[in-house]
C-alpha cells in the first residue's frame, strides 16, 4: 500500500484537515506521501516533514498553482500518480479536496469515495448517505482508491516527530482554460470554525443579523467560533461560511452551543458528533434537545447576556 | 450567444420525508416514500431558465438518468422553463449501482451530441451526498469546472464564477464551454404555476439507454451494508444559567 495526500495549504500554513488525511492515510499502511502544489511553499514542506507518519513530501511550484485551480493540478497529480504509482491517493473533505479529487478520479476512470468517516480495510470505507441519517459501508474495487476524509472523523496527526525527505517533482505546462481572479475571507480573529473546541451557533431566533453580536460577545468569553443555521443563512443574518450542517461545514468541537436553533435533521448532521451539546431554546419541544447534553428552556435574549455576565466572574 | 445548455435533474427522496434505513440493511426505504427534484437540482434549473430569459442562451436542456419514474423530475424542470427533456433509460441492477461516475459519463456523451456549451448541475445531490458528477463532467470533457457557484456571469466566451469556499468566497474567470455546480445562493427557485405545468405536458421528452451514448455502466463501487447512525441520548434539561455554567465547568467543557 502507498498513499498520496494531497495537501491543503496557503503557501504558509498547512490547513487543520490535511493533518485528518494523513492519519487516514496512516491507517493504510506507513508509506504516505504527501504532494504540496503552490506557488511559495516551502513553509508547508518544512511543517509537512515533521508531521508524524509522512515519509516524503513532494514539491511542485510554478505560477500556475495560484488558487488551486483543479484544472492546473489534476495534470501535476497525473504525472505524479504516473510516476509513483500509488494505490490510494485522498485529501480533506474541505472546499478544495472536494473540488479537486473527483476531477482526478474521472481521469484515472475510477469511482471516488467522498467525505469517509471511517476505514475499515484497504479498500472498505463507511461514510454518511441521507444528511448523516444513515451510515454507508462501502467497499471500493477500483485499481486506485480515490477518497476525501472527513475531518471531525480522524484526529489531526501530530505536528512534531515526523523526518520526512523531500523531492522536487516537474510540473506539466500549463493548462490556461481558468483563472484565478480574487478570495474574499471572512475576517476574523476567532478560531476557525471547523476546529475550533467550542463553537457557539446561532438560528433563526437571532431574529437579525444585528443580533449576531450577542453570539460574538459570547464566543469571545469562550475563545469560541461562531456558526449558524442553514436557516439562519438563508434569512440572510450571516454569510454561508458559517453554516453548519449537511450542505455547510461539519463540525465536532468539544463543546457546541446551539441558541435559537430548533434542530432540523441537516443541521444535526453538521454538529451531533460535537463531545458535549448545550441547546438554549424558547420552545421546548424544539428537536435540539433530543440531541443536547444541556438543555435550557429560554428567551435566548435574556439567557446569552445572562451567560456573558456568569462567564465574566 | 451561447447555445445550450443541459441541465442535471436528480429524482431523491423528498428531503422533508425522515429516512428507515431497511431491516435487512441493503439501503433505504423508498417504495411508497414521496419523491421530489434534487434542491440543488432545481437551483440549477432556474438558472438556465434565468439565463435563457435574459436572452444569454438559446434553449434549455433537462437531463435525468434512471427508471420510468425520472420523466416526473424532468416534467418539473419543463414546467419551470426549461424547453425539452433527455431521458436516459437505467433501471434494474444498473439502476441501483448508478453512481456518479456513470452519470458523468452519460452527461459528458450528451453534451457533445448536443454541442452544449454550459452544463449546470446542482453541486450534490441529498441522497448520496457525494458531490462530484460536476467535477467528473468536467474532467471526462475536459472543460473547466466552476463548483459551487453562488453567482454566475457570461461575459462573451468566458464565465465569471463565484465560488463558496470554506474561509468565504472566491471568484474565477473560466473559457467556456463549462460546468457550473450550484450552490444554496446562486437564487431562489421558483414555483411552476398551474399554466406552465399543462405547458409542460405538451414539451418533447426524448428516451434514450446508455448504450446509445456508447457509456459502459459497470460500476466497481459495491454498497456492503447500510446502517442507522448510533443514535444521541438527551441529556438533561437545566433551569437556569447559573446551573448550566456550573455543569460546563464540572465536565470541564469551560
Amino acid at each position: 500500500q502507498s498513499t498520496l495526500v494531497v495537501a491543503e495549504h496557503s503557501n504558509d500554513t498547512l490547513t487543520p484537515v490535511t493533518l485528518s488525511a494523513i492519519t487516514a492515510a496512516s491507517k493504510l499502511g506507513d508509506e504516505v506521501s504527501c504532494l504540496v502544489a503552490g506557488t511559495n511553499c516551502a513553509k508547508v514542506v518544512e511543517q509537512l516533514s515533521r508531521v508524524q507518519g509522512v515519509k516524503k513530501v513532494l514539491l511542485a511550484q510554478h505560477d500556475a498553482y495560484k488558487g488551486s485551480l483543479p484544472e492546473e493540478l489534476t495534470p501535476l497529480i497525473l504525472a505524479t500518480q504516473k510516476q509513483f504509482n500509488f494505490t490510494h491517493i485522498c485529501a480533506g473533505a474541505s472546499a478544495f479536496g472536494k473540488n479537486l479529487l473527483p476531477r482526478v478520479a474521472a481521469k484515472l476512470d475510477v469511482a471516488p469515495i467522498s467525505d469517509i468517516t471511517e476505514i475499515t480495510s484497504p479498500d472498505t470505507f463507511v461514510r454518511t448517505i441521507y444528511a448523516g441519517n444513515a451510515l454507508s459501508t462501502v467497499k471500493c474495487n477500483e485499481k486506485i482508491k480515490v477518497f476525501t476524509v472527513r475531518g471531525t472523523s480522524f484526529e489531526p496527526a501530530a505536528k512534531e516527530g515526523g523526518s520526512a525527505t523531500s523531492e522536487q517533482v516537474s510540473a506539466p505546462s500549463p493548462v490556461g482554460m481558468s483563472e484565478w481572479l480574487e478570495q474574499n475571507l471572512t475576517k476574523t480573529d476567532r478560531p476557525e470554525l471547523t476546529s475550533a473546541k467550542v463553537v457557539v451557533s446561532g438560528g433563526r431566533g437571532l431574529k437579525s443579523g444585528e443580533n449576531f453580536k450577542l453570539l460574538y460577545d459570547l464566543a469571545d468569553k469562550l475563545n469560541a467560533a461562531v456558526g449558524a443555521s442553514r436557516a439562519a443563512v438563508d434569512a440572510g443574518y450571516v454569510p454561508n461560511d458559517m453554516q453548519v450542517g449537511q450542505t455547510g461545514k461539519i463540525v465536532a468541537p468539544e463543546l457546541y452551543i446551539a441558541v435559537g436553533i430548533s434542530g432540523a435533521i441537516q443541521h444535526l448532521a453538521g454538529m451531533k458528533d460535537s463531545k458535549t451539546i448545550v441547546a438554549i431554546n424558547k420552545d421546548p419541544e424544539a428537536p435540539i434537545f433530543q440531541v443536547a447534553d444541556y438543555g435550557l428552556v429560554a428567551d435566548l435574549f435574556k439567557a446569552v447576556p445572562e451567560m456573558i455576565e456568569v462567564l465574566k466572574k | 450567444m451561447t447555445a445550450r445548455v443541459l441541465v442535471g435533474v436528480k429524482r431523491v427522496i423528498d428531503y422533508a420525508v425522515k429516512i428507515r434505513v431497511k431491516p435487512d440493511n441493503t439501503g433505504v426505504v423508498t417504495d411508497g416514500v414521496k419523491h421530489s427534484m434534487n434542491p440543488f437540482c432545481e437551483i440549477a434549473v432556474e438558472e438556465a431558465v434565468r439565463l435563457k430569459e435574459k436572452k444569454l442562451v438559446q434553449e434549455v436542456v433537462a437531463v435525468s438518468c434512471g427508471p420510468q419514474q425520472v420523466q416526473e423530475t424532468i416534467r418539473t424542470a419543463l414546467a419551470m422553463g426549461a424547453d425539452r427533456g433527455i431521458h436516459v433509460e437505467v433501471s434494474g441492477k444498473d439502476y441501483d449501482s448508478l453512481g456518479p461516475l456513470q452519470v458523468s459519463k452519460i452527461l459528458a456523451a450528451l453534451a457533445k451530441k448536443e454541442e452544449a456549451s454550459l452544463i449546470i448541475l446542482g453541486k450534490q445531490a441529498i441522497d448520496d451526498d457525494c458531490n462530484q458528477t460536476g467535477q467528473m463532467t468536467a474532467a471526462l470533457l475536459d472543460w473547466p469546472q466552476g463548483t459551487f457557484a453562488s453567482e454566475l456571469v457570461i461575459e462573451g466566451d468566458k464565465v465569471k464564477v463565484v465560488r463558496e469556499i470554506d474561509g468565504g468566497l472566491e471568484t474565477i474567470k473560466l473559457n467556456m464551454p463549462v460546468v457550473v455546480t450550484a450552490d444554496l445562493r446562486l437564487n431562489t427557485p421558483r414555483y411552476a404555476t398551474l399554466p406552465n405545468i399543462m405547458k409542460a405536458k405538451k414539451k418533447k421528452i426524448a428516451n434514450m439507454k446508455p448504450g446509445d451514448l456508447g457509456v459502459d455502466m459497470t460500476s466497481r463501487v459495491e454498497v456492503l451494508r447500510v446502517d442507522e447512525p448510533p443514535q444521541r441520548q438527551a441529556g438533561v434539561k437545566v433551569e437556569s444559567v447559573e446551573d448550566l455554567v456550573s455543569k460546563l465547568k464540572e465536565a470541564g467543557r469551560i
